[in-house]
């Protein structure tokens, strides 16, 4: 049956083709500005706040530091990561002791950890990159960093390499190839979940992340 | 759609398009828009066979008796290539982007875009191509705006109304909340949707009382006879004035 | 299926009546066309960008059978099961076959309103389904077992005190508040739960870039990443017309939805799917099918003005801007798309015969027009169903053509030509009008304009007599 609807409604677009002229006006026209790298950091930072995500931008060497101070103000008990992501080792050998949440390695699949996961406080996540123009943050999840992690714990943590922070969204799909290797799942990413639906009342945290803390590493 | 409009130099002869509603039921207000522009030091040419643009039949979806009419239009127009100046934002809007729309695909398309391109809103026309200076002899008043929809989105007149206004030294004109909502008019959908007009006049109404305004002035008198009458018939004391007329009346004292 | 018999003027009178549903309406969408200006302050950098989207996006229309074969194509190529439906009908039978193949019985649902134009739920449901809305507007509404009354902010005509009603009467244990974060937080708990459990997920498509086989959703709240990414199975919906070339079209159509939708710069997620979980991916969907509906979108497409109609990006601007949709609300449309561009689709998806009203419902005032990212000629589209309603000429080609035709208008508007093309008659009726216009029995049109007006006067003298009299030169 389906087969069959397919190809009515080709015959019905094909026809169209004889009816109406091709023309089709020119676009290409509207580009958002390009930054330089303090104006990028500054712009997504900026961006990033409007929408209630709090970001820090500190050197590279400091996160540690700096996320086991928000875990210790959120009283967080429970944080999950990738096991095998870049900065997994350092998680494992700075975040522990007296105060600091127990960590929990998304190492399976979701089938058998989501009961667990939809639980826990804090997951964090590597990023791709940023976009300035909108205060974006480029997920792509892959085996090492599932696609929950930013999505089921009430606070999602990101590091963010200064580095690779693009100006527009344009920029960032040609530098980064996306036509030739879109993954999976490529996400975008700009502050907690949220929603207006109730008398256009802003509210955070309806389904996903309630914060969104961003640590752009320089 | 609004568009800049190229403006003729050295304007000596316009041809005036009257509109059938001016014609019938406010020809003061049409006359004052004559009485503008030979102030202006221009010659007038009204021809007698002109009578509606059309638009209620095309609203109404009445295509092919629209059509007829705005031949007829067209071809009273035709003796000269003088622009034609409208007391309508919504009949300009019409003539100016409409009929080419309507004779799209038809062997006479070219004469009548050309036909449109002479089509100009009359207070536009007054400020931006005939840079009138006004001087006003009345007495201090407090005066709000509506713009037609298509005075506004179709013809880009509003900015020149106001600009006219403003030459008026003794007229404070106050801005209406929601200046940019329709009040309802819509020719025949006043009579098709009678209740959700009815709604939206109402509405208008309110905003205008807010202002505590005087008078209401417009450039289109579909416009004014739809919140004018609306107000007369709840006993509201606002005054309902085409732009011309007023104009006509403020600089003669 | 949606072409219930539609009592327009019974619903304009009831919506028109309630005094609370219009102050609802009125301060949600004056706050959203506020929101859209702030956020697109530059008219010459929006009019640029609604450039590109309206190229991008009548670029696809002109390449539309090409494009949809190679969605097709790489879709297929990435893992995705692309289904074909030319009804509504055959649409719901392929997403129930979905849901019995996996013995599901348990869908989550992010926000559609193909699937609303499908209505799939009531479908489902018959078929011994549940079907759970997790957009939180569309959650509310499905609790009260309402349609949406707006495509984007689907409970727009609920205040806060209806939600905390609306949640005390249905949902178990949960005391009235009418505390906002308190209601987010009740629907929080309640369907993070329903995600947990669900078997299939559905979503709709908001771009399938038709270069990579990706099918691109933008949402705020989450419940769509949830729907997409928790269950085993993935289900999308589309008009056939949400096909775009490539990637590189994307930047300013979303840009412009998302500020025309809900007044932001960027929504908090764009999700972008290219294929299910790989091997070795811990998480998503094992399976993604995507469903294509027609639906009378192709015969949009063989008509030059009317394919315009298939550039809609579901923005739902037109809606906030428009004084019709203001004052009577989503419902009394009775279409699963009201507003603006519910008047020019509703009427080609379910034929002039029942929805060829709703066309009338405007002063075509062109707000909608000045506003849309995409720049569809809306009042033009409208006009056009309105003379295809009556279809003098016998050439419509809208489902329905001519279900308006009758004598007495077409007798009506053949004596406004003669009076208005013939000189001599022009100026007889005139004249007559002047002399006796008062005199007209207070009937038909006329008594629908003095119920809220007084009647029209006319003046002794026409402006043809006045200026004839003042010696104006007439040629």
């Amino acid at each position: 049956m389906s087969s069959t609807a397919r190809d009515r409604i080709f015959a019905r677009l094909h026809a169209a083709r004889t009816t109406v002229s091709p023309y089709v006006p020119q676009g290409g026209t509207w580009q958002a500005p390009m930054l330089d790298k303090a104006q990028r950091i500054e712009l997504l930072k900026k961006r990033m706040e409007t929408v209630r995500s709090e970001v820090h931008v500190l050197p590279e060497a400091e996160w540690p530091a700096k996320l086991a101070e928000l875990l210790k103000a959120r009283e967080a008990t429970t944080l999950t990561y990738g096991h095998d992501a870049w900065f997994g080792g350092t998680l494992r050998s700075k975040i522990k002791g007296k105060g600091m949440p127990k960590l929990v390695p998304y190492g399976e699949n979701v089938e058998a950890f989501r009961d667990e996961l939809f639980g826990i406080d804090v997951g964090i996540t590597s990023t791709l990159g940023g976009i300035a123009e909108n205060g974006t943050l480029i997920v792509w999840p892959t085996p090492q960093e599932p696609r929950l992690l930013s999505l089921v714990p009430t606070v999602h943590v990101a590091l963010l390499k200064a580095d690779t922070i693009y100006s527009t969204l344009a920029e960032a799909m040609r530098e980064m190839r996306w036509a030739e290797n879109m993954p999976t799942n490529a996400l975008l990413i700009s502050g907690p979940s949220k929603t207006a639906d109730i008398e256009m009342t802003l509210a955070f945290g309806v389904h996903g992340p309630k914060e969104l803390i961003v640590l752009v590493l320089e | 759609m609004a568009h800049t409009f190229t403006y003729p130099r050295d304007v000596k002869t316009v041809y005036y398009f009257g509109t059938c509603l001016v014609d019938m039921s406010f020809p003061q207000a049409g006359m004052a828009g004559i009485h503008l522009l030979r102030r202006a030091g221009v010659e007038v040419v009204f021809p007698q066979e002109q009578s509606c643009c059309g638009q209620p039949a095309y609203n109404s979806g009445f295509l092919e008796e629209a059509r007829a009419v705005a031949r007829a239009q067209i071809k009273a127009f035709s003796r000269a290539d003088w622009p034609i100046v409208v007391p309508s934002g919504s009949c300009a809007g019409m003539m100016r982007h409409h009929y080419p729309e309507m004779f799209a695909n038809d062997p006479e398309y070219f004469d009548v875009r050309k036909f449109s391109e002479r089509i100009f809103e009359l207070g536009d026309f007054l400020h931006n191509a005939l840079h009138v200076r006004y001087e006003d002899k009345g007495k201090p008043v407090k005066v709000t705006w509506h713009s037609s929809c298509h005075a506004m989105r179709e013809m880009g007149a509003t900015a020149a109304a106001k600009a006219l206004i403003g030459q008026l030294s003794n007229v404070e004109l106050v801005e209406i909340e929601r200046e940019y909502e329709c009040c309802g008019f819509g020719g025949t959908f006043s009579i098709k949707q009678p209740e959700i007009s009815a709604a939206m006049v109402a509405d208008k109404i309110e905003d205008i009382r807010a202002t505590g305004a005087s008078a209401i002035l417009s450039g289109d008198c579909g416009c004014l006879m739809n919140i004018g009458g609306a107000m007369e018939h709840k006993g509201v004391p606002v005054a309902p004035r085409h732009l011309a007329e007023f104009i006509w009346e403020r600089i003669n004292g | 299926m949606g072409s219930q018999h539609l009592d327009f003027t019974a619903n304009v009178t009831e919506a028109l009546a309630d005094r609370q549903l219009r102050a609802n309406f009125k301060s949600a969408l004056t706050g959203l066309m506020k929101k859209r200006v702030a956020v697109l302050p530059d008219a010459a950098e929006r009019e640029r960008m609604r450039d590109d989207a309206e190229a991008a996006k009548r670029k696809a229309l002109a390449k539309l059978p090409e494009l949809l074969e190679r969605l097709e194509r790489k879709c297929t190529e990435n893992g995705i099961i692309v289904h074909w439906a030319e009804t509504t009908a055959e649409a719901n039978e392929i997403i129930l076959g979905i849901m019995r193949s996996h013995d599901a019985t348990k869908l989550v649902k992010g926000k559609s309103m193909v699937s609303e134009e499908m209505h799939l739920n009531h479908f489902l449901e018959t078929h011994g389904m549940e079907a759970l809305e997790t957009d939180l507007g569309e959650f509310i509404i499905q609790l009260n077992h309402e349609p949406p009354s707006h495509i984007i902010v689907p409970a727009v005509h609920k205040n806060r005190q209806q939600v905390g009603r609306i949640f005390a009467d249905n949902l178990e244990g949960i005391p009235y508040t009418d505390v906002v974060e308190e209601l987010n937080a009740i629907a929080r708990k309640t369907l993070r739960e329903k995600f947990r459990t669900g078997h299939v997920g559905l979503s709709g498509v908001n771009f399938a870039v038709a270069e990579t086989g990706t099918l691109v959703l933008v949402e705020n709240e989450g419940n769509g990443r949830m729907c997409t990414t928790v269950p085993p199975v993935h289900v999308a919906v589309m008009g056939l017309e949400k096909v775009v070339e490539s990637l590189s079209d994307l930047p300013p159509l979303l840009r412009l939805l998302t500020a025309s939708a809900t007044g932001q710069l960027v929504t908090t997620y764009v999700n972008c799917i290219t294929s299910p979980r790989k091997d070795g991916e811990r998480d998503g969907p094992k399976e993604i099918h995507l469903v294509i509906l027609d639906n009378g979108r192709s015969r949009m497409l063989a008509d030059a003005q009317l394919r315009r109609t298939l550039q809609c990006i579901r923005c739902g601007t037109c809606l906030n801007h428009c004084p019709v949709y203001i004052r009577i609300g989503g419902h009394a449309y009775g279409s699963v798309y009201p507003g603006p561009i519910g008047k020019i689709l509703t009427p080609q998806i379910d034929g002039l015969a029942d929805k060829g009203v709703l066309a009338t419902a405007s002063s075509l005032c062109n707000a909608c027009e000045e506003v849309c990212p995409v720049r569809i000629p809306i009042p033009g589209i409208i006009r056009r169903m309105r003379t295809e309603a009556y279809d003098e000429k016998g050439d419509g080609v809208v489902k329905g053509h001519g279900a308006k035709k009758n004598l007495l208008e077409t007798l009506v508007w053949k004596g406004w030509e003669l009076t208005y093309r013939i000189p001599a008659l022009n100026r007889f009726v005139v004249s007559m009008l002047g002399r006796f216009g008062d005199k007209l029995p207070n009937v038909g049109p006329l008594k629908a304009w003095t119920s809220v007006r007084t009647a029209p006067r006319f003046a002794p003298k026409s402006l043809h007599q006045l200026a004839k009299e003042e010696g104006i030169r007439h040629e």
